[in-house]
């Protein structure tokens, strides 16, 4: 919980140092549906990268996965309080750490 | 908020100079169209902005009683004015007073969704920057209450460093007072950003402002924006600031969006009390079944069935109607005019083009009208994420399912809906192979191929090979689209596959005026735009197909006027017209015949028989492809008139069945056989044979360059397929 309160920055921070060691950093596509998480860093760049963050999945950021679709792609998140569509290649991008909530 | 008191005088003085234009900005989904519709009622008119597709909704919105009313300008819903797309550049560009048709607004309302506070927040923060008086009008707040969010728009205000107004616009609640706070706006301080980026990054903005950036807000852009500036002073100070950032971080530009989105999640803080329920809501409760696993597929299939049953059957009463209502307006002015060649004119030319064009508004309708429904729910984005993973393996987008679905019935409407796909290489990707799909105009071709070669013939003895064919056909278009849009996409529209990040909105009770006026709004866009190109191609055929002047034989005064009317559709009866010369009698060459053969389509027919000789098709086929263009079913009427048997028979009327049957070749062979009919009907499939596809696909992509390239590279498909079936059809001793 007290990642939330830590400036986005120093989280991506500490992730990228900690990258492979740490268990609780995962990708979006690999959190199991129903696990709430937070948004650790956005790893693409680009423009759907830049999409991805204005939509609300910056650093900091609640998300929860709610389900895949019946082909199991793509996938549909909780973020922000509200539910967004995102193929499983572009959840790839990003980084998430769980949380409690 | 406390200027209230001493600028009304001065507002008042401005108000009366000049119109006042107003830009009403928002996400999509946020309940921005209710609005525009309810601030401007009926007064709005929808234009497209020049060079692109993306339609420039104004309208008229009353400010104040006894004033001239503001110009209400509709921006494309949008989530960022980052440029990401053209409808976000466009409402970049009218903001910040760019755009030529438009004045740079002089108050923006932001419509910001209660219910999605923060996400909402993000435009808004953008909207601050880019410097314009702002608004925030908010919506669905009677949906947060319901759902125990309390949101305090004082505070926010206080907060945002804007006014915000609670507005309803179902109940009209808060219009009013959203009208006093736009007044009070007009010509006052814009709001500045408040929020800040790092230190490191904040150093290099001052540094870039020192460098001759106009503003802090300037710096920002320039530092980072896309595009690098034009000075080369500047340029250098961005280039060198961008590679210290990026030195220390290589997600260096992911910085103002966070910064943005941290600021947002401070005021929101302040502003909003109640739960942030975790439980499920009602959406997430309907989403269980509407994409479920097993139910989904089977809702979409089901919601899939009524519209395309809507547009296929619903719509050919009223398309009859249409048809029959023109038919009977032409002959009341064939027998009021007298006989010749303007009569002609007026009723196979004039009236038969109107007409043609008309007849297409029943499907428009009722495709656009559960379009917006279906839009209006929350349900298409829903429709696109299960189809996503399909129409992603053909390189198209989701969104790309309904429209080619609609093309089934008819590929006008269907092209029309292709307005919702945000990226323009998948759009035009999807229009190009929409008209693939076997529309309703290709099933009288079906038919009379089918009556005339394969009825009562068996499959094993028990499936009627009709129905067989029939099925070949549609799959046969779809096949085919699949492998060019795969082709287009790996080509011409080389893009990498498009991304998918898409809003599931809350699912709502859809709003009937938007509904309404959507309908109304493609109607007439069609109607206007679509319609001017499709009469002239209707007058042009007609023409093609009267001149020259049959000279051979002495016509018989009364039969002067009835020239060739093949584009008349072939549902049309011609009652009360005596036809005499239309006996059936083996080398009795009808009047319209004998017109027919000699006029430039007949000619045209002749010319291109060598071309069309290995398909297995003759001239007189060849008149029937060339008089198709108009629409793919005037074949049938065509092909009634050159085997002289009335050209008001139907793809069933027994007359033309054996007409087609018993036609012969020069050489006293039978002109059709079972493989050419199938031929033709592979042509059919894959030919672009209809002016009215041309037309609007030219509206749709504003140059003839698509619509040209989409007749041009189908009837290349379309001949090769037909080839291939014929010949390979002989070889295997079919013919």
């Amino acid at each position: 919980m007290s990642l939330a309160y830590a400036a986005p920055g120093h989280v991506a921070e500490l992730l990228k140092r900690a990258e492979g060691r740490t268990p609780a950093a995962v990708s979006l596509d690999a959190l199991a549906a129903g696990t709430h998480a937070r948004v650790a860093a956005v790893r693409g760049s680009g423009a759907v990268a830049r999409r991805l963050m204005e939509m609300g999945v910056v650093p900091g950021a609640p998300v929860r996965v709610i389900k895949a679709a019946p082909l199991g792609d793509p996938l549909e998140v909780r973020v922000r309080n509200y539910h967004l569509a995102l193929r499983r290649s572009e959840a790839q991008t990003v980084s998430v750490v769980m949380s409690d909530e | 908020m406390s200027t209230t008191l001493e600028s009304p005088p001065q507002v008042s003085a401005g108000a009366g100079a000049r119109q006042l234009v107003v830009a009403l900005a928002g996400n999509p989904n946020a309940g921005k169209t209710s609005l525009f519709n309810a601030l401007t009622g009926l007064r709005q008119k929808v234009a497209n902005y020049p060079g692109v597709t993306v339609e420039r909704k104004e309208g008229l919105w009353a400010l104040e009683a006894e004033q001239a009313p503001a110009r209400l300008v509709d921006l494309p819903g949008l989530y960022s004015l980052d440029a990401a797309s053209i409808d976000e550049e466009i409402a970049r560009d009218i903001i910040t007073g760019r755009m030529a048709e438009v004045p740079a607004p002089d108050v923006v309302v932001a419509v910001v969704d209660a219910t999605n506070l923060e996400r909402n927040l993000y435009l808004v923060t953008q909207l601050i920057e880019a410097g314009s008086p702002l608004v925030v009008a908010l919506s669905m707040v009677d949906l947060a209450e319901r759902s125990k969010l309390e949101i305090d728009a004082e505070q926010l205000s206080t907060s945002l460093g804007v006014p915000v107004v609670p507005v309803t616009a179902k109940s009209r609640r808060g219009l009013e007072e959203l009208a006093r706070a736009v007044l009070e706006a007009v010509g006052s301080q814009p709001p500045c950003a408040l929020w800040r980026l790092s230190p490191k990054a904040e150093a290099e903005v001052r540094r870039l402002y020192a460098a001759g950036a106009a503003s802090r807000e300037g710096a920002l852009r320039d530092l980072y924006s896309d595009e690098l500036p034009e000075e080369a002073e500047l340029r250098e100070a961005v280039e060198s600031a961008r590679a210290r950032l990026s030195s220390s971080d290589p997600q260096w530009w992911q910085e103002p969006l966070t910064a943005r989105y941290r600021w947002i999640e401070g005021v929101t803080a302040g502003a909003v009390r109640g739960a942030k329920d975790t439980r499920p809501n009602s959406t997430e409760r309907i989403d269980r079944f509407v994409t479920h696993r097993f139910f989904g597929p089977v809702l979409l299939l089901l919601v899939m069935t009524v519209v395309f049953q809507a547009i296929f059957s619903w719509a050919t009463l009223p398309m009859d109607l249409i048809d029959r209502a023109f038919g009977a307006l032409g002959e009341v002015v064939r027998t009021q005019m007298p006989a010749g060649l303007l009569t002609d004119l007026v009723v196979d030319g004039v009236i038969a083009g109107v007409g043609g064009v008309l007849v297409f508004l029943p499907q428009i309708l009722l495709l656009f009208f559960f379009i917006a429904l279906l839009e209006d729910s929350g349900y298409m984005s829903r429709a696109a994420f299960l189809v996503d993973r399909l129409m992603r393996g053909v390189g198209l987008h989701g969104k790309a399912f309904m429209p080619l679905l609609s093309s089934f019935a008819c590929a006008i409407p269907g092209i029309m809906a292709t307005r919702t796909i945000e990226n323009p290489k998948d759009r035009l990707a999807t229009i190009l192979i929409a008209p693939f799909m076997s529309c309703s105009a290709r099933l009288p071709v079906y038919t009379l191929m089918i009556a005339a070669f394969f009825t009562d013939v068996r499959l094993l003895g028990f499936i009627p090979v009709g129905v067989v064919l029939m099925l070949s056909m549609y799959l046969l278009g779809i096949v085919v689209a699949i492998v060019v849009a795969w082709i287009l996409k790996h080509t011409i529209l080389k893009a990498p596959p498009p991304p998918l990040v898409l809003e599931l909105p809350p699912y709502r009770v859809p709003n009937f005026l938007n509904v309404l006026h959507t309908m109304k709004n493609r109607s007439w866009m069609f109607v206007k735009r679509a319609g001017t190109v499709i009469l002239t191609i209707s007058i042009l055929l007609w023409a093609l197909m009267t001149f020259p002047r049959s000279v051979v034989k002495p016509v018989p005064d009364a039969q002067e006027g009835a020239a060739v009317q093949a584009m008349r559709e072939t549902g049309v009866e011609g009652k009360g017209e005596p036809a005499p010369s239309t006996a059936k009698g083996e080398g009795d060459t009808s009047d319209e015949s004998l017109q027919l053969e000699q006029s430039y389509a007949g000619r045209l027919g002749q010319v291109i028989e060598p071309a069309i000789a290995p398909l297995g098709f003759d001239w007189k086929m060849g008149i029937g492809l060339v008089s198709s263009f108009a629409a793919r079913e005037t074949i049938v009427s065509t092909l009634s008139i050159v085997y002289n048997v009335g050209k008001d028979a139907g793809a069933d009327s027994p007359s033309l069945i054996e007409a087609v049957r018993n036609a012969k070749r020069p050489d006293g062979s039978p002109a059709w056989t079972p493989l050419v009919a199938v031929s033709m009907m592979v042509f059919f499939v894959l030919a672009c044979q209809c002016m009215s596809t041309v037309a609007v696909v030219r509206r749709e992509t504003n140059s003839w360059r698509w619509p040209l390239f989409m007749v041009a590279y189908m009837l290349v498909v379309a001949y090769v397929a037909s080839f291939v079936t014929y010949q390979g059809g002989k070889l295997l001793g079919l013919g």
